[in-house]
């Protein structure tokens, strides 16, 4: 099992909680919903749950809640930037159809 | 692809569901939106890195419009074309405005101002939408995605006119207005003030080209606005000219061309932002005939000579303490807002006058924005509505009521109410078979209409006919989030109703709302004896409409000729004495305590002949009604 960031992605993620000056590290999860039957979630954690596992990568600690982890393993996330815009982008193995909007797939 | 941003535990939107929403600060100079990611309120740049949109538009013959930087580069060699400080001119008529202003045309169109240029007439919202859209177009392309809308900032002192004229602004740019907020209440809300802190806070806003200063109370996520003062003509520019008259005046005032202008205000605009790091700049510009001119400014020369234009900034302060009756240590905090807070001294003298550090955190060219993107993202519902998601509230700056009788102003929503607030309050007819109402809808604190600032007009028609004083006729007035105001009038027997959207008709400046406080309370005992002289006419007038409508009906039935003619006589007396107060309008006041003392009386005395004539009517028709009944019938 393993989640990772990219050395950009992780350098985001620190910045984001500095400015935050809270939080434990980044919350990561699927919800069943969305046009491809299930979409990510990206959270700052506040807290650790019973269910919870936790990874570090790049020095930040990677929260996944136990249901969500079979589809998220071996999942890299990136910090992107396309033109003006930029942003987080999952590169999930599991997934075998993203829909267009990125935000929501299918195994 | 959308990219995903890091959202608050519990609180990631479903795909597709992302509200994009933004802040948008809609400058006299520059223009800039900003937008909430992952947690935190930034300001967006466009693809070459700058923040700062200058809120400048090019009209050219064939149709093309130049927004921002490329346009603010035509002012020089073609001014009649291009726009800029249009935020000066929106939803004002053109009769207020000083032509000097602008370095374009001003022509009237609806009533307001408006601009001639190659493309045709602009108005100043057609202007403001250029911005808002090249703004818009930014942040869509940063954020990946439509906006569902935006906050857009105005200062404070916006009346009704120019808060609508600025929504019909974003409107022609196709960006929906979540809401229109002040420009010192998002200042506030940047630094978090509208959680937890209740106080007094200042916003010192020294802009491009104008300063603004507000106090602010507030309490319980409200934000009143105690106060605002300002000049229009007074900004960071007005620093860089100071430097340019130096600059001139030490390396000779002979050899310069129309076309070394930009380049020697480029030059001054940079001495003066190093010099808030650094204590001396050699400050160069090249000369159009190929010579190269150099002065070293330090920082001590630039302080002196930046030393009146700081303290026509204090002095404005002064006067908003004192209207606000407020001492300057009484201040919980102040704020610093518009880049030319940045030079350290303006930052001293402000620290001087109130004792205290001002804030200065939070990026001063970009905490409106930030404070509006803030809003705009809780307004979005991105925020949940717990303790951090309270919409705070502004208030109204002035009085909102129509004209009564007499040229009386009833105030329906008094100043300083919160807002959203609708207010309702009901009105009759004066005259007997009176079938229209004419609303005239004004904004001010004196008494008298000629005295306040007529917003609108409006006729409610078709009540049906009765007696005066027998229609019930509601007038609501409704302020929504924004600020605006509509009015509405519903007859309720009939069910008639009429209802306006106050237009842009004129606004007032900073000052006028001030002084429009200032001689309320200078002018509220003179007010007030006018108010019930004016009443008294009305009175009158009443009676003798009512003596006159008495007399046609049952008169010469009721009265012996003397009885009549005393009455008649009386009248007439009444009727003089309205004629005779008509005619000294506008005599000092210290007459009008004796003029409403003429009137009682002459009507005291109508009513005296006319008690004993009233009473034979009631038993007249009395008699009328029972005649003919058994005791028996007569309903108790």
């Amino acid at each position: 099992m393993s989640i990772s960031l990219t050395p950009k992605a992780a350098a985001q993620v620190r910045k984001a909680l500095d400015k935050r000056c809270s939080g434990l590290g980044l919350r990561l999860a699927i919800k069943t919903s969305g046009c491809s039957g299930y979409a990510y979630a990206l959270e700052f954690a506040d807290a650790v749950n019973d269910d919870d596992v936790l990874f570090e990568s790049e020095g930040v600690n990677i929260v996944v809640d136990a249901r969500s982890l079979p589809l998220l393993d071996g999942t890299q996330l990136d910090w992107t930037r396309e033109g003006l815009n930029e942003g987080f982008r999952f590169h999930n193995p599991n997934a075998s159809a993203t829909c267009g909007c990125g935000e929501s797939f299918a195994v | 692809m959308a990219l995903l941003q890091i959202a608050e535990p519990g609180q990631s939107a479903a795909p597709h569901r992302h509200r994009l929403a933004v802040g948008i600060d809609l400058g006299t100079t520059n223009s800039l939106v900003a937008t909430v990611r992952s947690g935190q309120a930034v300001a967006l740049a466009d693809d070459q890195g700058r923040l700062l949109l200058p809120s400048v538009v090019h009209y050219d013959a064939s149709g093309t419009v130049t927004v921002g930087e490329a346009a603010r580069e035509r002012l020089s060699d073609d001014p009649l074309n291009t726009i800029a400080s249009a935020k000066r001119l929106i939803g004002r008529p053109l009769a207020e405005l000083d032509p000097a202003l602008v370095h374009y045309e001003l022509v009237e169109r609806h009533g307001e101002a408006a601009v001639r240029t190659a493309a045709g007439i602009k108005t100043p919202s057609e202007v403001g939408a250029e911005v808002l859209r090249v703004l818009k177009a930014r942040a869509e392309a940063t954020l990946g995605g439509e906006l569902i809308g935006a906050v857009v900032t105005v200062p404070a002192y916006f009346d009704e006119a120019q808060r609508q004229a600025t929504k019909e602004a974003a409107r022609l740019a196709g960006l929906p207005v979540l809401r229109l907020l002040n420009e010192p209440t998002a200042a506030a809300v940047a630094y978090g003030l509208d959680h937890g802190s209740e106080g007094v806070f200042v916003v010192y806003d020294l802009g491009g080209g104008t300063f603004d200063i507000s106090i602010l109370r507030l309490t319980r996520g409200v934000f009143e606005v105690l106060a605002t003062h300002g000049d229009a003509m007074l900004g960071g520019d007005d620093f860089d000219n100071v430097i340019v008259d130096w600059f001139k005046a030490q390396t000779g005032n002979a050899g310069w061309s129309t076309a070394d202008a930009a380049r020697l205000a480029r030059a001054a605009r940079s001495a003066k932002e190093a010099l808030s790091a650094r204590d001396d700049v050699v400050m160069q510009c090249a000369v159009a005939d190929g010579g190269q001119r150099s002065a070293v400014l330090d920082r001590a020369t630039f302080e002196s000579l930046g030393k009146p234009l700081i303290d026509r900034t204090l002095s404005c302060v002064r006067q908003a303490l004192g209207d606000a009756a407020l001492r300057a240590d009484e201040v919980d905090g102040v704020i610093l807002v518009g880049g030319a807070t940045r030079m350290p001294q303006v930052k001293r003298a402000v620290a001087q006058v109130f004792g205290r550090e001002p804030l200065t955190n939070v990026d001063p060219d970009q905490v409106v924005a930030i404070g509006a993107a803030i809003q705009a993202d809780q307004l979005a519902g991105n925020r949940d509505a717990g303790a951090n998601g309270m919409l705070l509230l502004d208030v109204c700056p002035l009085s909102l009521g129509i004209e009564t009788m007499g040229g009386l102003v009833e105030k329906i929503i008094p100043r300083n109410s919160t807002i959203p607030t609708a207010r309702a309050q009901d009105f009759t007819t004066f005259k007997d078979g009176q079938t229209a109402i004419s609303l005239h809808v004004l904004q001010g604190e004196r008494e008298l209409v000629s005295e306040c600032r007529s917003l609108a007009r409006f006729e409610l028609r078709g009540i049906p006919p009765m007696v005066a004083g027998a229609a019930r006729i509601r007038v609501t007035f409704q302020i929504d989030a924004d600020g605006l105001l509509s009015v509405s009038a519903y007859e309720k027997s009939s069910g008639v109703q009429a209802h306006i959207e106050v237009k842009p008709t004129h606004g007032l400046g900073n000052e006028q709302i001030t002084d429009m406080l200032r001689e309320a309370i200078d002018s509220a005992e003179s007010d007030a004896a006018l108010r019930m002289l004016r009443e008294a006419e009305v009175d009158a007038r009443r009676l003798l409409d009512a003596t006159e409508a008495a007399l046609r009906e049952d008169g010469t039935e009721l009265l012996s000729h003397d009885e009549y003619r005393a009455i008649v006589q009386r009248m007439q007396c009444l009727a003089d004495v309205l004629e005779q107060l008509a005619m000294d309008e506008g005599q000092q006041a210290d007459a009008l305590p004796r003029q409403r003392e003429a009137l009682q009386q002459a009507s005291a005395a109508l009513n005296q002949v006319t008690t004993e004539f009233a009473a034979r009517r009631m038993d007249a028709k009395i008699r009328k009604a029972l005649g003919g009944m058994r005791l028996d019938d007569v309903p108790c």
